[in-house]
């Protein structure tokens, strides 16, 4: 305060900036300017302020202060204290993660997990070191992460129907969203194709594909196929559940990128054309760099649905992270949990889908190149 | 090409007809069992700390594998939701339904299912908080009642309030937890399922001693298990190895001293014809003789396996009742060994 009540005189050319009035800045002027710049905003201020008022401290004392974390039954956790009891989900938490997988190869899944991020880490960021070597092990990542799964040639092999819990939830999620962005791509160039045969191939896939739930879909990978496959063939459930989720997904990101191809304009592909390139060559160099830009937002928003569509192969008897935690309900010992197993599921979902959505905003920002304005 | 395509389709004709075999021998071949139960039924089928299902359906499972393959856990679980459960039975991805399901005339006869007895014999009822002052079904005119989708409990629901000519509101949900979370909350004024599954929910209340199950009990719910029609052999097989459990409670084999008295012929012949020390009981399902010996040492029997999932000790804490022995007044009897 002392220096802005005494005036005082700085040559010309160097007077200092001053600081901004104290209602002017900082937490005051913030509060001001977004919560109380008119009488309506005073009056949702203070509404919210009540509702949270309302919700948070017995939120609190339910989820933390009076919740229960050690104890061997619900009657248990009863007897301890009136909160959440954290302690089911402590003992639940191995199977939540790797279902029914056999506890002396757990740390397959974890390798394959970790692999993942290595895997991934040159195809999204661009500073990657040795990236274009690193690129080679990103394309040999499927068969090592089916291998480290499923073992076969030296390892235990561990059939499908022990994979559950969150792993399956990955497995499906990853699945589907590495192989329906390539597919998804060639049918929205199909779909835009000259050629009357491929895009009529690729209309009637989409629009069939489009027209019918996800959930008809498993249902019909898991029980009809065996009317239409000759008898005795075998054909591994979650292979099926596989192969259904990513044409079901690959369906909805062709018309995701078949909007950023419409939006790049007609000149684009002349001008592409004008330079003797040949159609991939356009594709690849002029064409889809640019559309799939513009797809980002809503290819990511297709990644976040799939994702979340994992859970939907309950349907069909195979038990994600949702169905173990139906069937732990379901123990006598601690029947009547669901809050806390029901929280705990959604917080794993939202980690999950709340960084794919930042990675898409950190991706659309490094690549504006300032044509929005 | 149609050469090829013509091929494809004679391979496919072929192959058709030539795999008939019945389940009996399709489950041999495949070494393991495929067992279709409940995807989360308290007391009779859930999952454990360590990822191994158990409860009462889950024991008959185990006892159907032991008796065909000689090993309780040669089984692969197919957890079903009530609408999926036929389907995927008929479909032969499950080979038997241990699922608490109820048998009825159109299951039995329009979906061509096959039950094999009862293991289990159930009602439904209601149950409402003590405040709303119901002391009746009768009583409920206008009351909103949680049910859950695809089971008989719906249409059970339908009939008797069409019967009494009073209306209710349902509030349906996919599951048992679901509507439990519904009563809970408030979002309806009763909750019905079978008797079995409302002593089981009221267990998990905090204050059980504010929830009423009226005494009205509105259906016959007898769960048994199901195979598909047409293959009598293996429905021979579920039939009896249900039946030999419950023999065995009649006989006072129990899994402790099934070893003993299986090992060598003793006075009683039915035992021995139960386990296999006299006659060849077992290969005329084709199976070897073993095969009740080593279903009830590897679950018990029939007490026991109500006892140890869904008996007074467990936290369901359901009495025998109608499923006590014929000779103590229940419902449960078995034709003889013979």
């Amino acid at each position: 305060m002392s220096d802005t009540s005494t005036t005082q005189r700085y040559p010309i050319g160097q007077i200092p900036d001053m600081p901004p009035p104290l209602l002017e800045s900082g937490i005051f002027y913030w509060v001001r300017k977004n919560l109380l710049s008119s009488w309506t905003n005073v009056a949702l201020t203070i509404l919210a302020v009540w509702f949270l008022w309302l919700v948070l401290p017995p939120m609190y004392e339910w989820m933390f202060s009076n919740a229960v974390f050690e104890a061997a039954d619900r009657a248990g956790c009863q007897a301890l204290g009136d909160g959440a009891c954290w302690a089911f989900i402590q003992e639940r938490f191995t199977i939540f993660i790797y279902g029914f997988y056999p506890e002396p190869e757990r740390w397959r899944p974890i390798l394959a997990f970790g692999l993942l991020f290595v895997a991934l880490g040159p195809l999204l960021f661009d500073g990657f070191p040795y990236r274009g070597k690193a690129m080679l092990f990103s394309m040999a990542y499927p068969f090592v992460a089916a291998w480290l799964l499923l073992g076969g040639g030296g390892l235990t092999q561990v059939t499908t129907d022990q994979f559950g819990g969150m792993l399956l939830n990955v497995i499906v999620g990853v699945t589907g969203i590495t192989f329906s962005l390539p597919i998804g791509i060639v049918l929205a160039l199909g779909r835009a194709s000259n050629m009357p045969a491929v895009r009529i191939i690729c209309v009637t896939f989409i629009e069939f594909i489009r027209g019918v739930p996800l959930i008809t879909l498993l249902f019909v990978a898991s029980t009809m196929l065996s009317y239409f496959l000759p008898p005795g063939t075998s054909f591994d459930l979650l292979m099926r559940v596989l192969i259904m989720v990513t044409l079901f997904s690959s369906g909805y990101m062709a018309e995701v990128i078949r909007g950023g191809l419409q939006a790049i304009p007609r000149g684009q592909y002349e001008a592409a054309d004008s330079m003797g390139l040949k159609y991939w060559q356009s594709m690849r160099l002029i064409v889809l760099p640019q559309a799939l830009k513009i797809s980002i937002p809503g290819i990511v928003n297709t990644f976040i649905g799939l994702f979340k569509d994992t859970t939907l192969v309950i349907i069909i008897g195979l038990l994600d992270i949702l169905g173990m935690g139906r069937a732990s309900l379901a123990d006598s010992k601690w029947a009547g949990l669901s809050s806390e197993v029901y929280i705990s599921i959604a917080v794993f979902f939202f980690l999950f889908c709340f960084a794919m959505s930042r990675y898409s905003l950190y991706l659309e920002g490094k690549l504006e190149t300032g044509h929005k304005n | 090409m149609k050469r090829i395509l013509l091929g494809a389709t004679a391979a496919l004709a072929l192959g058709a007809t030539a795999v008939s075999a019945g389940t009996l021998d399709d489950v041999k071949a495949r070494g393991e069992l495929n067992c279709i139960v409940n995807s989360g039924f308290v007391g009779f089928a859930s999952v454990d700390k360590n990822g191994k299902y158990q409860g009462y359906d889950i024991d008959y499972c185990k006892a159907t594998a032991a008796a065909v393959l000689g090993d309780a856990s040669k089984i692969k679980y197919k957890p079903a939701t009530g609408k999926t459960r036929f389907t995927i039975l008929n479909s032969k991805e499950g080979d038997v339904l241990w699922r608490n399901t109820t048998w009825t005339f159109v299951r039995d006869v329009d979906v061509k299912l096959a039950f094999q007895g009862v293991n289990y014999y159930d009602g439904q009822g209601f149950m409402v908080p003590k405040k709303l002052g119901v002391k009746s079904a009768k009583d409920l005119d206008g009351a909103s009642v949680c049910i859950q989708t695809g089971t008989t409990t719906e249409l059970n629901l339908a009939d008797f309030f069409r019967v009494n000519k009073i209306k209710y509101e349902p509030v349906p949900t996919e599951g048992n937890e679901e509507s439990r979370r519904n009563i809970l909350a408030g979002r309806c004024d009763v909750y019905t399922t079978d008797a079995s599954g409302l002593a089981a929910t009221r267990a998990t209340f905090k204050d059980p001693e504010n929830w009423v199950i009226l005494p009205e009990i509105i259906s016959k719910e007898p769960l048994g298990p199901v195979t598909r029609h047409g293959d009598d052999q293996w429905s021979d097989i579920i039939r009896w190895t249900k039946n030999a459990l419950l023999a065995a409670e009649e006989l006072g084999i129990t899994s402790k001293n099934v070893d003993e008295l299986g090992a060598k012929a003793g006075n009683n012949p039915e035992i021995n014809r139960l386990l296999g020390t006299e006659g060849d009981l077992g290969g005329m399902l084709g199976l070897d003789k073993k095969w009740a010996h080593r279903a009830i040492k590897a679950v018990g029997n029939y007490g026991e396996i109500f006892e140890r999932n869904i008996g007074k000790n467990t936290p369901v804490g359901l009495e025998r009742g109608l499923n006590a022995l014929w000779t103590n007044g229940g419902l449960q009897y078995t034709p003889p060994f013979r």
